[in-house]
């Protein structure tokens, strides 16, 4: 009982939060989607930091660690320190100027610019709404799965599910941009400080020794004797675990992602953020990797393994077994409050990313500028969000996949986008043709290994010896650059827009 | 400087692949395996390189960030 009580106390918290930044807002739709780029350097971070960790980040890495040890935290972590904020750095800065210099909130409104192509916005939006799904269905299903083992099915993990979307809702729709970036900055405080308790009492719930020091090498020592594989890289192959680094490279295409870009106050709000992220990330990582590979083998009081491979259903809820079997009702609720928080700190910004889309790219677009007030145009966005969530919500009732395995497929998508991103901001003989190839080929490519990995089912699905990401992002590149330099190159008004002071190229014919 | 900071972060790049320490089971401390202490380091070396790199290889100028904002603000 105490343990539901705080989740709930928890959620209203974040609802109240909704409030106050409602009562804050402007009431314009740029208020409401960008919170009229009023984010300075902390919140910042706190927001990419919060909006890049997920279910993925706590429950996915505790669960894969379970599964193939230590070697996760070098495929995700140490490579996202490296490639997210390459990301930021490269990408996100340049975006940020020129979405201010030209006013724009969505990905879609700048590639329509640059690319000289009204029609981009038809293939990209199936595509980016489409790749978000999944990334939506690993919070779905991570919450529910968390909210589930911590009360010990008494919620099942589909009501767990619809709890947190509803809350998560009710949040964006008070609160839009600033509402969201408040609750991040809070939710990533909270599961940064909680993962940390969270390792330290789980630590000294397997070590039962007098020290820290103790525990840690007792929980250790229960690796070592039963598993010592699990203490390598023995499980990941290297090749695999080289094509792993593209894996982050998601970053610089993910959609709300652009939109947090576009809050900043000004450039240099991205300094922290680039330069905090890594340390971040091994915050929240190392604990969780250390937790999923000492409960491959700890053992109870009882001399028996505290997760039984036999009756574990899922890797998903590793986390959440170990949290209810070593902690107190107290620490169970506020922990889970915790992994809920990493959850729904991705889950708004998504939510509001859609909704943005749907109504700048779609609605406005097609509609016509001046045809909806600002009133209508955050209703519309809000009923689309509503669709989305229906959508995911329905799917994560059947959905068998892992939350990460999920999160890779997902985020293969997004990285087979990312020589777009790179070419549309760095080489000024990107034509429209070689956009819409490239990101023909991504989509096409990412189908064909989708559908060859038995719809994700097949975790250990490759092409070569390495990530089919690998491959996609190899055609995409290809694609683009072929057929870019035999098209006609940009117009020179476009150019001037995009790269001021820089000669205009020849065209090849 | 500038080069020095791509350099930097190419060489991050390099020795994230630590193939020397695959099958190195050994632990730091008694109870931290090798092969996640060293990417921890590698963690901390990025955050380092990416200092730099906002220090001496900064993608804008300040007058074009100014210019940015003061465009969006009309």
């Amino acid at each position: 009982m105490t343990p539901l009580v705080i989740i709930f106390s928890y959620l209203s918290l974040l609802i109240v939060l909704g409030l106050v930044s409602n009562m804050r807002s402007r009431g314009t739709s740029e208020d409401y989607m960008l919170a009229s780029h009023t984010i300075g350097p902390v919140l910042l971070l706190m927001s990419l930091f919060g909006t890049t960790m997920t279910a993925f980040a706590l429950v996915g890495s505790t669960g894969k660690s379970y599964q193939i040890g230590i070697g996760v935290y070098g495929l995700m972590a140490s490579s996202s320190g490296i490639v997210h904020s390459l990301c930021f750095f490269l990408i996100g800065v340049k975006i940020w100027k020129l979405g201010r210099k030209h006013g724009y909130s969505t990905q879609i409104q700048f590639f329509r610019d640059r690319l000289e192509s009204d029609k981009i916005g038809l293939l990209l939006f199936p595509i980016l709404v489409g790749l978000i799904i999944p990334y939506l269905l690993i919070g779905v299903l991570g919450g529910g799965a968390t909210i589930a083992a911590v009360t010990q099915g008494d919620i099942p993990s589909w009501g767990g599910s619809l709890l947190i979307c509803v809350v998560v809702l009710i949040y964006v729709f008070l609160g839009g941009m600033r509402g969201t970036a408040w609750a991040n900055a809070f939710q990533t405080a909270v599961f940064m400080i909680l993962g940390v308790v969270t390792f330290f009492v789980i630590a000294e719930g397997i070590g039962s020794k007098e020290s820290l020091l103790e525990n840690l090498q007792a929980a250790t020592a229960q690796v070592v004797e039963r598993h010592p594989e699990k203490l390598t890289r023995a499980h990941v192959p290297p090749l695999f675990f080289l094509s792993f680094m593209l894996i982050p490279l998601s970053a610089g295409t993910f959609p709300h992602l652009f939109q947090h870009w576009l809050t900043a106050r000004s450039a240099n709000t991205f300094k922290l953020p680039i330069v905090v992220h890594p340390i971040f990330i091994m915050i929240v990582w190392v604990p969780c990797v250390l937790l999923g590979t000492w409960a491959t083998s700890a053992v109870g009081a009882d001399g028996k393994l505290l997760i039984d491979p036999e009756t574990l259903k899922s890797e998903n809820q590793v986390l959440g077994i170990l949290v209810a079997k070593l902690s107190g009702d107290v620490l169970t609720g506020l922990l889970t409050a915790g992994v809920l928080a990493a959850i729904m700190s991705s889950l708004d910004s998504q939510f509001l990313c859609i909704g943005t889309m749907f109504t700048e790219d779609i609605a406005v677009h097609y509609g016509g500028t001046g045809r909806f007030s600002d009133k209508q145009t955050v209703v519309m966005a809000r009923g689309f969000i509503v669709a989305i969530v229906i959508v995911t919500f329905l799917i994560s009732t059947v959905s068998p996949a892992g939350v990460f395995t999920m999160a890779i497929w997902c985020f293969s998508g997004f990285a087979a986008l990312v020589p777009l991103a790179l070419a549309a901001l760095y080489w000024k003989r990107l034509t429209k043709a070689g956009a819409y190839a490239s990101v023909s080929v991504a989509a096409a490519s990412w189908i064909y290994c989708f559908w060859q990995s038995d719809f994700a089912a097949d975790a250990r699905y490759n092409l070569f010896g390495m990530l089919p990401v690998a491959t996609m992002v190899a055609a995409s590149t290809i694609a683009l650059i072929a057929v870019s330099l035999v098209t006609k190159p940009p117009g020179e008004e476009t150019l001037a827009r995009f790269f001021p002071g820089a000669a205009a190229p020849r065209a090849e014919s | 400087m500038k080069y020095l900071v791509w350099i930097l972060i190419a060489i991050l790049v390099v020795l994230h692949q630590d193939v020397w320490n695959w099958t190195d089971g050994r632990l730091l401390f008694g109870f931290m395996p090798l092969g996640l202490a060293y990417h921890v380091v590698l963690s901390i070396s990025a955050a380092l390189v990416w200092w730099l790199a906002v220090m001496y290889a900064w993608p804008l100028d300040e007058d074009s960030d100014a210019a940015a904002g003061d465009a969006a603000a009309k």
